[in-house]
């Protein structure tokens, strides 16, 4: 599973450090490093293109894996460089952003917007396969998740803008539905599609969501 | 209640229904001309519901407007802009003012239209859309509480005779079927071979079938069709017939091919009737009548 994420254009960046012109950079060298969002080339890249526009940067760290509770102690490790700037620009995904918030003062600026969570299918191509809706239908659906990989997340077969088994938003998307049809046949549990499912539960676990594993 | 649509359906005879657009802004006069052109010669008028995923003045309104001219409405509803709150909701008011007729749809993807940004909803499909009606017609709405006064309506949805691969959109027919519709409007056909073998298959269930029939204004636009709307495929023939006149006759040669096809649809008894779409040309629908030697 990875966080996939995408660069803010260097002017939102720019906008979001206004009056904050002292800045600590932080990377991941898990998903950003994978996706080369906030790896160690990308932090550097970061560095001099801050310089560029007139910034002073205080210091710079990529953390092993920034979503998890060693980040408080890489936090600790780095408390000088961090007191010296005004803000610290984080080029992991939103769940570092959120660790390293909990652990520093400064404002926390994210360099980076979380797209989706992914598998890495083929090397460099990272597919989203789950939504995290609360109510597993793949035993259902041949393993393919029609609210993942439909464009409308529809549960009881294709829409009509299906074609020749692509999507009605991209002819180089393909049909969830189309897929999930070929499947069941192809395993003679076409009965499946047959059935009908109810509209779903949106509240499965009530927002904002939390968890307590005893 | 009474649907006028409904007793037409139950008629035995050729059922014709056709389909305004509401204007994108507050001008509705074209709209309305069109329904007073419209009216007496149709069964019904289908109002659009934002069409292509483009805003527009809504589908309800445009069912209002036509209840004011005596004419039949059928709501289409598609599932894309309101959750179930709001489309049920919607419902209660339709019933209230006496629109008996609703076609539910999943309605478009958000990205085709002009407010690309904007959050497709699909709290619903077309077929729970359709069970939420018939809940409601039995006095409860889709979260199991009762209605203080239920709503009855005359419910249909679409289908695509032509779809690739075609098994699971039939699978979805039948789950229509299953839903609760009594009347099926589908995409538009133009091979009437196809469509027959379709109409073999549809036979088996107790609904009533209208077909699709667009109006084709130039060769340009068929292929074109083709090309680019999923589910549509003008066969060659049609398309050198169109190329085969002039520029400005083309379009007549269009009134005459789809009349030419509503009157064997006729005859031959294939289905139950046809749903005319001109799409932006509503004036020239009384000539495809015509054409048809409706």
């Amino acid at each position: 599973m990875k966080s996939i994420t995408r660069q803010k254009s260097l002017e939102e960046i720019e906008e979001q450090l206004t009056n904050l012109d002292h800045v600590f950079i932080v990377g991941c060298g898990t998903c950003t490093t994978m996706t080369k969002t906030g790896g160690i080339d990308q932090v550097l890249e970061m560095k001099d293109r801050l310089l560029e526009i007139g910034k002073r940067v205080s210091g710079w760290t990529v953390i092993p894996i920034a979503c998890d509770e060693m980040t408080e102690a890489a936090m600790k490790e780095n408390s000088r460089a961090i007191k010296n700037a005004n803000c610290v620009l984080i080029m992991t995904c939103a769940l570092g952003v959120h660790r390293i918030n909990s652990y520093i003062d400064r404002p926390v600026v994210p360099a980076l917007d979380t797209l989706f969570i992914a598998v890495e299918e083929a090397p460099g191509y990272f597919r989203e396969v789950c939504a995290q809706c609360g109510q597993c239908i793949l035993g259902e659906t041949a393993g393919i998740c029609p609210i993942t990989n439909c464009h409308k997340g529809l549960v009881n077969g294709p829409c009509g803008g299906t074609n020749n088994g692509k999507c009605e938003v991209d002819k180089e998307k393909d049909c969830a539905w189309t897929l999930i049809y070929e499947r069941l046949k192809a395993q003679g549990r076409l009965d499946l599609m047959r059935k009908y499912y109810p509209p779903k539960n949106h509240h499965v676990v009530l927002r904002p969501r939390t968890i307590k594993i005893e | 209640m009474v649907s006028r649509f409904r007793d037409a359906l139950n008629s035995g005879r050729f059922v014709v229904t056709s389909e305004v657009a509401p204007p994108k802004g507050t001008n509705i006069d074209k709209m309305l001309h069109h329904i007073e052109l419209l009216k007496d010669k149709v069964d019904a008028i289908n109002v659009t519901d934002h069409q292509s995923s483009v805003m527009r003045f809504p589908s309800l309104g445009g069912c209002l407007a036509i209840k004011e001219q005596g004419g039949e409405p059928i709501l289409q509803m598609t599932c894309r802009d309101r959750n179930r709150l709001a489309l049920q909701a919607e419902l209660l008011l339709a019933y209230t003012r006496e629109i008996n007729n609703v076609l539910c749809l999943t309605g478009d993807a958000v990205p085709v239209g002009d407010h690309k940004e904007a959050k497709g909803v699909f709290d619903f499909d077309s077929v729970q859309l359709l069970r939420a009606v018939r809940a409601m017609e039995s006095g409860q709405d889709m979260g199991g509480n009762s209605l203080d006064g239920p709503v009855e309506f005359c419910a249909g949805a679409i289908v695509t005779p032509e779809a690739q691969p075609i098994e699971p959109q039939l699978i979805k027919f039948e789950k229509k079927v299953e839903a609760g519709a009594e009347f099926f409007q589908t995409q538009a056909i133009y091979d009437l071979e196809n469509f027959s073998q379709f109409m073999h298959y549809a036979r088996q269930f107790p609904v009533k079938i209208l077909a699709g029939i667009v109006l084709l204004s130039s060769a340009r636009m068929a292929k074109y069709m083709n090309e680019n709307v999923p589910g549509i495929f003008v066969p060659e023939g049609l398309i050198d017939e169109l190329g085969s006149v002039a520029k400005e006759e083309m379009l007549a040669k269009g009134i005459e091919i789809a009349g030419r096809m509503i009157a064997t649809l006729k005859k031959d008894a294939i289905c139950d009737g046809v749903h005319i779409m001109a799409i932006g040309k509503e004036e020239v629908v009384p000539d495809i009548l015509v054409a048809a030697g409706l």
